[in-house]
């Protein structure tokens, strides 16, 4: 299809899809015109059902946490889906880069960025764990808190290289992570159908609210999926990485002659 | 004014959109998908936001404040999620479209000839 016929199709489908999309909006209540009963009711009861003082993991990982299983075997799946379709190719190696531009000097990693990178480390694990622990409480949970630690081995990757970094962050290491935090999310839920007679029933003592050790199972579930989470965005970051290397090894290969 | 934020919602829906029909090069695509999707975003909080209220968390505010709908920031954060994880599959599939056709462009990717 050429450009302008193409553009032609989008112009008249894009102009329909954008009418129908306005139609439908306009039929909406309007903005700062709140009319479901649920948020309300849970605003009202989370906190004392639950002693958890953000509502919004309060609906994640208790009252929808069903859902919220779901969304973590979503990212599961992703990222097994991500290692499958970047495995090794029939004739791929894997090769330490090399710049392809002949007498191009590569500048090595400046001692400010390997310095500023490694004296990131510490503080960003931190930050991610202290996320994980307190999505009870305050704005956060596994998920964030898991993106955030593994953002700790990409900041190896940046101040070492890619061989450090697999060295710290094993794949092994990340693929049990992903998938021992997936089972114990799954777990806890189980555990709730046996100990409480409901799935993800918040079987644990709820504490007080406002207390890092309170909300039952909301704590250890939000532990879980930061483990998961962290495992999959790592073993997804040192895949995407790992092609980095491979693609150099291709050069026997020529792209295929362009058809303009 | 208080159609502006669904209005915003389209607007950034039909650029992604756009985006999309008429990229060159598939992690552009991708992006555009991304930008595409972040009208969701919108659309979600936009529908749980209340006037003059705070964010569903009583950490620091007394219980009973006015809040907007947590449930809708809850979906969101799985909205999110979601994007991550199909911007992630589709960059992993561009990496691969472009070590078997030599090409970024998807106007230029064929089906392989046998």
């Amino acid at each position: 299809m050429s450009d302008r016929v193409r553009m032609r199709v989008f112009a008249v489908t894009g102009l329909g899809l954008l009418a129908l999309l306005l139609w439908g909006l306009a039929g909406l209540p309007d903005f700062t015109v709140y009319r479901g009963p649920y948020g309300d009711i849970l605003n009202r009861l989370a906190v004392p059902q639950r002693s958890t003082t953000d509502v919004v993991t309060a609906v994640n990982f208790d009252y929808r946490a069903f859902d919220t299983l779901g969304e973590e075997f979503i990212l599961f799946s992703a990222v097994v889906g991500v290692t499958s379709i970047l495995r090794a190719m029939r004739g791929e190696r894997t090769r330490a880069p090399e710049d392809e531009a002949a007498g191009r000097h590569v500048p090595e990693t400046s001692l400010a960025v390997r310095v500023t990178g490694l004296g990131l480390v510490p503080p960003t694990i931190l930050i991610g764990l202290y996320i994980v622990a307190h999505g009870h409480q305050t704005p956060g949970g596994g998920f964030q808190g898991g993106v955030i630690l593994a953002t700790a081995l990409l900041l190896t990757y940046l101040s070492a290289d890619y061989i450090t970094m697999r060295r710290v962050g094993p794949t092994w290491l990340s693929e049990l992570a992903e998938g021992m935090g997936a089972a114990g999310f799954a777990l806890v839920g189980v555990a709730g159908l046996v100990a409480g007679g409901a799935f993800f029933e918040n079987f644990l003592g709820k504490g007080t609210p406002g207390e890092l050790l309170s909300a039952g199972t909301i704590l250890v579930s939000n532990f879980a999926v930061g483990l998961a989470v962290t495992g999959g965005f790592a073993l997804m970051l040192s895949e995407f990485l790992l092609q980095t290397l491979t693609r150099r090894r291709g050069r026997g290969r020529r792209p295929r002659a362009r058809r303009t | 004014m208080s159609f502006l934020p669904y209005a915003v919602v389209a607007y950034v829906a039909a650029i992604g959109l756009y985006g999309v029909v008429t990229s060159r090069n598939l992690v552009h695509l991708v992006i555009c998908l991304s930008v595409m999707q972040s009208s969701s975003y919108l659309l979600l909080l936009s529908i749980g936001f209340k006037d003059r209220a705070s964010a569903p968390v009583f950490a620091d505010v007394p219980l009973g404040t006015r809040a907007v709908d947590p449930v809708v920031q809850a979906l969101t954060l799985t909205d999110v999620v979601v994007g991550a994880t199909v911007t992630a599959l589709l960059l992993a599939l561009a990496v691969q479209a472009h070590k078997r056709y030599g090409t970024a462009d998807p106007q230029e990717l064929r089906p392989e000839r046998r």
